[in-house]
């Protein structure tokens, strides 16, 4: 993963770049069900390697397939980068260990929805029933995110090429 | 891509394995992983097959514009639509216990609803964004260099 990310950042082809992306994305995948989440290494396996890797691949469609290479390294963004990654390792000292029975993650609700949702929905899946029921609003959110960026893009590319058109009959 | 014919009738081939496939994910996620997330991405993911082996034209006589709309606001539709749903038979919003005479039958209809609202939106998301990605470029065969 590590090597994926590296080759990322120093690829200039930026169809190379989309490709190591979905390369990424599918190691996350796999890390996922190591640590036995395989419902989100399921959507990262679709989502992440699958759909935005086309996505990606429409949008390089629009644009030029390389990268411009800045005439000088960047100094700041790399202090900025190197920055947040040290905090952020340094946060992860203080974590609880992997898989910890006593960590606060797993003695808040969790025990709660653990013993109650199979008797309370009939649905073996606590996943689901956490996503749908338990946080019911969240998932409304979420979908509402997905519902504005459909209509966003339809909104931004189609009135362009509409506009494009209504200029071309004009002229 | 229109000259390869193994591409062609492989595509075709796949096609409705793909959406089977995505159809037991969404059905199947009450009880294995997977849910309505996972299940928009990949049926749209076979029209994006689609699209991308028999051309943009084709594709959108297939799933048109219009159908996709309609796709994507109804699916945010039924998922609130079940949460209003859930206040007017006097539960809370979002509540699915009281969809049935018994709670547990509701909750797994609620979920089961609300999954499918999920699907739905998140198919015609991705087809949309990617239709209109696409259609925008010059044609996809540009990509293959």
């Amino acid at each position: 993963m590590g090597m994926s990310a590296y080759l990322i950042v120093r690829l200039h082809n930026l169809f190379a770049v989309v490709m190591v992306s979905g390369v990424y994305s599918l190691l996350a995948a796999t890390f996922f069900v190591v640590v036995d989440a395989v419902d989100v290494a399921f959507t990262e396996a679709a989502v992440g390697a699958g759909i935005s890797t086309v996505l990606m691949l429409g949008a390089l469609s629009l644009t030029k397939g390389r990268e411009k290479v800045p005439s000088r390294p960047a100094i700041l963004p790399i202090i900025i980068a190197l920055a947040t990654g040290v905090a952020l390792i340094y946060g992860t000292l203080d974590m609880p260990n992997y898989g910890d029975p006593d960590a606060p993650i797993h003695q808040h609700v969790a025990p709660t929805y653990l013993a109650d949702s199979k008797p309370k929905t009939g649905i073996p899946n606590v996943v689901t029933v956490v996503l749908a029921s338990y946080r019911g609003y969240d998932t409304l959110g979420e979908v509402t995110v997905i519902f504005t960026a459909g209509i966003c893009v339809m909104v931004l590319l189609q009135g362009r090429r509409r506009r494009r058109k209504a200029k071309g009959d004009t002229a | 891509m229109s000259h390869h014919l193994v591409v062609r009738v492989v595509a075709k081939l796949l096609m409705p394995f793909i959406i089977l496939f995505a159809l037991y994910v969404q059905m199947h996620g009450d009880f294995g992983p997977g849910g309505g997330f996972q299940a928009g991405v990949i049926f749209a993911s076979a029209f994006v097959l689609y699209a991308l082996v028999y051309g943009m034209d084709a594709a959108r006589k297939v799933l048109p514009d219009g159908a996709l709309r309609i796709g994507l606001a109804l699916g945010v539709l039924i998922y609130g639509g079940t949460g209003v749903l859930g206040l007017l038979l006097g539960g809370n919003f979002l509540d699915y216990s009281v969809l049935a005479h018994d709670p547990v039958h509701g909750q797994h209809y609620g979920i089961f609803a609300i999954e499918f609202g999920v699907g739905l939106t998140v198919a015609s998301a991705m087809a949309t964004i990617f239709f209109h990605f696409a259609g925008r470029g010059a044609n996809l065969d540009e990509m293959e260099e």
